[in-house]
């Protein structure tokens, strides 16, 4: 697994990390909650047929404090927006996981230009109370690995300080990606996602894994229903809420299969 | 030196299995614990225990504020505050205090902080303290993202309503409104005393010493324990050119008094080992909402950390800068260690005035406040132990640090111009 080429754009002044890798059709990945700070084996995956692009989502690893100017739901979708500009994603296919999951489905519903096709994993956004997700926020830190992947050792592998890193801004960084979320998705995750669903006209695949602890993979019918043009849903078997994680040979393949 | 006789209110009756069978004395502590029948009497007898500190010559009285919470039973302590306004004359009324960010808008404080200041003639002390992770991002669901912005606009906003004179615009980041013209307006002026409970935070002592507030460490871990927050917070007042005079800091210590400290022990033990055993249970998973702790602070916690592990100093006790949850967690609760450890002064008069003596003068805080009913400690023992205090050790310590003068205490109107106590006696009323 050799490192992806790294460039910094500007995000309302905030240096924002993109990583690219691979050639072929341009596809961009938006992270899931905790973000990356490391790059992943499911990127390798899509980066075999794809150009994959991965910009930083605000205050996540490489996104610097860029969270702390967006106040309102449309603060963030207008990062978001130039986030993909930026990042030269326009017109691509998308993929978000969880947080970024919710970011791509938005982008797809009012800027549908953006947005060749779609695949969405186990996306934020929406609240059931007689299903209701878990709190990712009240959680004691040794529980948040098994919270958000089947395999919490993949979790912890992801967060695992690297040698040579700094040993105080590293555990600094990761608070700040889960403070981001946060941000915009305290407390219930309910940003009434399903009022934007509707407008979404982009072929989309929702991927749910069957094992996700966060998001009830229930949710995954909701959205089906919910979204304007034609989807597919594939639960992963073996996955918990980052299931790009836990399956990514799976999770790449279903979602290159769909985008093929 | 002030002596300011604080009430957390605690339920007294959490079941003796308390922390084996429930994960949490805040936030989701279960409904079934709680019997209003029995509340009825708690908060009556409360209020008498606070009438009768101000009635033996404590300076003040003092609540707070906390929500969903097993071990204070004021998620409003302005209703408080009121109640002891109409039965008080001269004590000051310390609220400490209302967190301001979960009030919408925030000037409902200004305006219920100002009622209270008229009522009780000019006696009240405004506490803005941010307010616990439990209290605000848990229990009110306020997004620990802003808290701290929400927090410091509400501020503004509140003294720009107090001190203003015309009716005007506020146009914050999270607060707008067209016409701020509070009604009635605070007696004491340009406003209350105003005082900042907080912790270890670098951020809110230089930002207390810019708006010349009182910074009060409200910890449950005694004055031993509280030796670096406060030798820091002091550094910091010289380095930005502030005296040391102690009136800009308050402490909160929980003290029992007795003829010995045998009968100390026989007396308070139980519901001391009640208070940290049982109050303090708070299930660690609401310590940390990612957010509440600014990144400043988290660097100073991170880089002590790594100093003192260089240094080979192993922690003994909760460390400073962990989390108030995740400090409950590894606390003493057994009547030993908790008065090893400082948690607790008991003793005779004369034992108890000594360590006080220490506590202010190591510390060097003006105003102490006293936790003299603890846990489930009766009304008529917290009564005893109010009544030995003020008789016996007040007067031993009352005259320390009178060199300074105390610029963050009220200044009500004088007592002849102020209305008369309220001739409320139902039962002599009574045929």
């Amino acid at each position: 697994m050799n490192e992806p080429d790294t460039s910094t754009i500007d995000i309302n002044g905030f240096p924002t990390r993109v990583w690219r890798k691979g050639s072929g059709p341009k596809i961009g990945f938006l992270a899931g909650y905790g973000g990356l700070p490391k790059w992943i084996p499911f990127l390798d995956r899509l980066a075999q047929t794809r150009s994959v692009i991965v910009p930083s989502l605000p205050g996540f690893p490489g996104g610097d404090r860029g969270h702390s100017v967006l106040d309102s739901h449309l603060d963030w979708l207008l990062a978001v927006r130039d986030l993909i500009d930026h990042a030269d994603l326009g017109a691509s296919d998308l993929i978000g996981s969880s947080v970024g999951g919710s970011f791509a489905a938005e982008v797809a519903a009012i800027w549908p230009d953006k947005v060749k096709r779609l695949a969405l994993i186990a996306p934020f956004g929406l609240f059931d109370a007689r299903e209701p997700a878990a709190d990712p926020w009240a959680q004691k830190q040794d529980d948040i690995p098994a919270l958000m992947t089947h395999t919490p050792e993949t979790y912890r592998a992801l967060k695992q300080m690297p040698s040579g890193a700094n040993s105080i801004e590293w555990p600094i960084e990761q608070t700040r990606a889960a403070e981001a979320a946060a941000r915009i998705f305290w407390p219930l995750g309910n940003t009434r996602l399903e009022r934007r669903l509707p407008l979404i006209k982009a072929p989309t695949l929702i991927l749910w894994g069957a094992e996700d602890r966060l998001l009830p993979p229930s949710y995954a019918g909701a959205m089906a229903r919910a979204i304007g043009g034609h989807s597919e849903t594939q639960l992963i078997v073996g996955a918990g809420h980052l299931a790009e994680l836990d399956k990514p040979d799976e999770v790449a393949a279903a979602i290159l299969r769909f985008m093929s | 030196m002030k002596f300011l006789w604080f009430h957390l209110m605690p339920y007294k009756e959490l079941p003796e299995d308390f922390k084996e069978k429930h994960p949490s004395v805040w936030v989701d502590i279960h409904s079934s614990l709680f019997d209003p029948r029995r509340a009825h009497h708690m908060y009556n007898e409360f209020l008498d225990e606070l009438e009768f500190a101000a009635a033996c010559g404590f300076d003040a009285i003092c609540c707070n504020e906390h929500h969903s919470n097993g071990y204070g039973l004021m998620p409003s302590p302005n209703l408080i505050a009121s109640a002891l306004a109409r039965r008080t004359t001269n004590t000051a009324i310390c609220v400490l205090g209302n967190s301001l960010a979960l009030y919408n808008p925030p000037t409902r404080v200004a305006e219920e902080f100002a009622m209270i200041d008229c009522i009780s003639g000019g006696r009240l002390i405004a506490g803005f303290p941010v307010g616990t992770p439990m209290d605000t991002t848990f229990a009110y669901g306020s997004n620990p993202s802003h808290l701290r912005e929400r927090y410091y606009e509400a501020h503004d906003l509140v003294l720009r309503a107090w001190k203003e004179k015309e009716t005007f615009a506020f146009n914050g980041r999270y607060n707008q409104q067209r016409y701020v013209n509070i009604w009635p307006r605070p007696l004491q002026q340009p406003h209350p005393p105003i005082w900042i409970p907080g912790a270890g935070s670098v951020e809110t002592w230089r930002w207390a010493a810019e708006m010349d507030y009182v910074f009060c460490y409200l910890s449950y871990y005694g004055y031993k324990m509280a030796q670096n927050v406060m030798q820091g917070f002091w550094e910091e007042m010289a380095k930005l050119g502030k005296d040391r005079n102690p009136y800009r800091a308050g402490f909160a210590q929980v003290v029992g008094v007795a003829e010995s400290r045998q009968q100390a022990l026989d007396l308070y033990s139980g519901p001391a080992e009640y208070f940290y055993g049982r109050c303090l249970h708070v299930d660690p998973r609401f310590a940390a909402p990612p957010g509440y702790v600014t990144e400043a602070t988290q660097r100073a916690g991170i880089e002590s950390q790594v100093k003192m592990v260089a240094e080979g100093k192993g922690g003994t006790g909760p460390a400073t800068n962990a989390s108030s949850a995740t400090k409950m967690q590894s606390l003493a609760r057994d009547m030993q260690n908790i008065v090893a450890n400082g948690y607790v002064i008991i003793g005779s008069p004369d034992e108890v005035a000594e360590q006080l003596n220490e506590l202010a003068t190591t510390l060097n805080v003006g105003q102490l406040m006293l936790l003299m009913q603890f846990g489930n400690l009766s009304s008529e023992l917290t009564k005893y132990n109010t009544r030995l205090f003020a008789e016996k050790v007040m007067p031993r310590l009352k005259g320390l640090f009178s060199e300074w003068e105390n610029r963050w205490w009220p200044r009500p109107m004088e007592p002849r111009q102020r209305a008369a106590l309220p001739a409320f006696l139902p039962q002599a009323a009574a045929p």
